[in-house]
């Protein structure tokens, strides 16, 4: 499949769209890649400035990075997919490799990502109660305002 | 036992041979429910039986702070019996948001954040974290610096390893085994005592090398370490490995095979045990792994007993690459003399303004990262240790992830555990040796 690729300190970064993701995988999956090692996002929001995407991709607020290993060739490569801010949703993986199931919920949990036909969409580190999605840029980390006694009043 | 669930779940048992039993997604042995569910719901509700004379099955909740679960673990267990049918780990009790964190803290002081995650093994988080951003800096560390590193993380698989001998002793009852392995890794962790400062959450490894140098008569005091372990371990085997009731207790006991593990992401010794030999110091080399010699365990059956076996000779491994560090370890520096990276020497700034501003540009602000996104991926006591970096070329990381292999080793849990006994869960739950601070991050 024809995707953007580019190089990046070494290892292979391909730009592949939503919608070629599934295909994609399976045809790297056929290629021989036998593990999802790692599946993450980044939330673009306020880095506006990275020239890192090739010409023909669109930058999106957010972006799912999933690493997969070759262990015969011992070949790492990376694919950043876009995603839309208004409706975040990526298929996931789990038909092809089930280890992404925890990877997905976490990032469904963090980022507000939605996996299309993830067996077990639910929250997995916040409480399930929880509102919000942390590691969002516009999620506010919170402060307890402190008091110091000990300070000298006003002068 | 005539209900639907059973008969999918023993079709899901003898389709052992490939990895189709992780794959179902009805029927298999991850019981994919909500925790508010667990609770509110009835156990026909979950076991999906509507003939209230067939319900022999109970849920139980197991944790979140029992003291075989490791830390914080909460396991939702579909009974019957004493038999564990459906299972789901519940994680997040020790979940602190340090990737966030993360994203407000500078580079420097970064490494502290990281060191926090994995306790077990606080180096190996450090250096994944010191990697990423080495890599996206470009430069390259003093070779001292980086056999230093070698020498202390091997060190930390060793107590990492010790540390899993003495709490999979405790979890099944040999407790003099926890005595044993408590007082072997003391003798480790007083050595990174002597060097770091500290036992645990050293902040050792940094950006640009290391933080100190070896203390004079480092060599004696690993030379002591070299000759007090091996008879120990030797002592281990005496008490555990040849023991019937040892045996019992972990042969056969949640297995696992090479293309369920692969498909489960698994890595680390679970992958290994399962006969797959995997291993990022030999297959893709970072550090001078290349330039030391050593053997990769692998088990055969992918049960607890080969998980047990594998970290208790992985010790012996990292003895023998210890032993030749400390004939290999080149002098020089310790950390690359950049000034813009790593701060002064004390004295130095008493005696040069450049040096203070150096100094005080590091503390306050942090070195600058050119924009990147990088992975950078070491071998842990666990598996493999990812961290993604993305910088947005200010001091801070834009975005920092790590790959916890705990967090992704404890998927395979549930499929681990059907089949077997509660007893045998306990017994599951160790051989993954998941630490909870990796896994919540």
């Amino acid at each position: 499949m024809n995707v953007p690729t580019v190089e990046s300190f070494g290892e292979r970064v391909l730009h592949p769209a939503v919608e070629e993701l599934i295909d994609l995988v399976a045809e790297l999956k056929q290629e021989g890649f036998n593990m999802v090692v790692d599946l993450t996002a980044v939330d673009y929001l306020s880095f506006t400035t990275r020239t890192d995407l090739p010409e023909n991709v669109n930058p999106e607020r957010f972006e799912v990075v999933i690493s997969m290993i070759n262990h015969q060739s011992r070949e790492r490569l990376r694919l950043r997919v876009q995603i839309q801010e208004e409706n975040p949703v990526v298929p996931s993986l789990f038909d092809l490799y089930p280890g992404t199931e925890a990877m997905e919920r976490e990032v469904f949990d963090m980022f507000g990502i939605n996996f299309s036909d993830h067996p077990d969409l639910t929250r997995i580190l916040m409480p399930e109660d929880w509102v919000g999605h942390p590691l969002r840029k516009d999620f506010s980390v919170g402060q307890i305002p402190v008091q110091f006694k000990a300070s000298k009043a006003k002068r | 036992m005539t209900s639907e669930v059973v008969e999918t779940s023993s079709q899901a048992l003898s389709a052992a041979n490939n990895d189709d039993r992780v794959r179902l997604r009805e029927g298999s042995a991850v019981l994919r429910i909500s925790e508010s569910d667990a609770t509110s719901k009835s156990v026909n509700e979950i076991t999906k039986t509507s003939d209230p004379s067939e319900e022999t099955r109970m849920i139980l909740n197991m944790g979140p702070s029992h003291p075989s679960t490791h830390g914080v673990l909460r396991l939702i267990l579909e009974l019957e019996g004493e038999t564990v049918e459906r299972s789901k780990p519940v994680i997040g009790y020790l979940h602190t948001g340090m990737e966030k964190t993360a994203e407000t803290l500078s580079y420097t002081q970064g490494s502290t954040n990281v060191t926090r995650m994995d306790y077990a093994s606080p180096l190996f988080t450090e250096l994944a974290f010191s990697l990423a951003v080495e890599k996206l800096l470009e430069i390259e560390v003093p070779p001292r610096a980086t056999w230093i590193r070698m020498l202390m993380c091997e060190l930390n698989r060793i107590s990492s390893h010790l540390l899993f001998q003495a709490t999979n002793g405790m979890d099944l009852g040999a407790v003099s085994m926890m005595i044993y392995g408590w007082r072997e890794r003391e003798e480790v962790l007083r050595f990174f005592e002597k060097v770091t400062g500290l036992r645990m959450n050293h902040n050792y490894i940094r950006p640009g090398g290391v933080a100190v140098d070896l203390h004079d008569g480092w060599q004696a005091d690993l030379r002591n370490l070299l000759e007090i372990i091996p008879p120990r371990l030797d002592e281990y085997d005496d008490l555990l490995t040849g023991q019937p009731l040892f045996q019992k207790r972990l042969q056969g006991v949640g297995s696992l095979n090479t293309s369920e593990a692969l498909a489960l992401s698994a890595t680390g010794p679970i992958l290994r045990s399962t006969g797959y030999d995997w291993d990022l110091r030999k297959d893709e080399p970072y550090l001078a792994y290349d330039q030391v010699d050593f053997d990769v365990i692998v088990g055969t059956h992918g049960d607890s007993f080969d998980r047990f076996a594998i970290r208790l000779n992985e010790v012996r491994e990292s003895l023998r690459i210890v032993e030749q560090i400390l004939d290999l370890m080149p002098p020089g520096n310790y950390r690359i003399q950049d000034k813009k990276i790593t701060p002064p020497p004390r004295a130095r700034i008493d005696e040069s303004m450049e040096a203070l501003i150096h100094h005080f540009k590091i503390f306050t602000e942090g070195f600058h990262v050119p924009p990147g996104e990088v992975y950078a991926a070491v071998e842990s006591p666990r598996g493999e240790l990812g961290c993604y970096l993305v910088s947005d070329g200010s001091s801070n990381p834009y975005r920092m992830h790590i790959r916890g292999p705990s967090f992704v080793n404890l998927q395979t849990l549930p499929h681990l555990m059907r089949g077997g006994l509660i007893a045998d869960a306990v017994a599951v739950i160790s051989s993954i040796d998941p630490i909870m601070g990796e896994v919540d991050r």
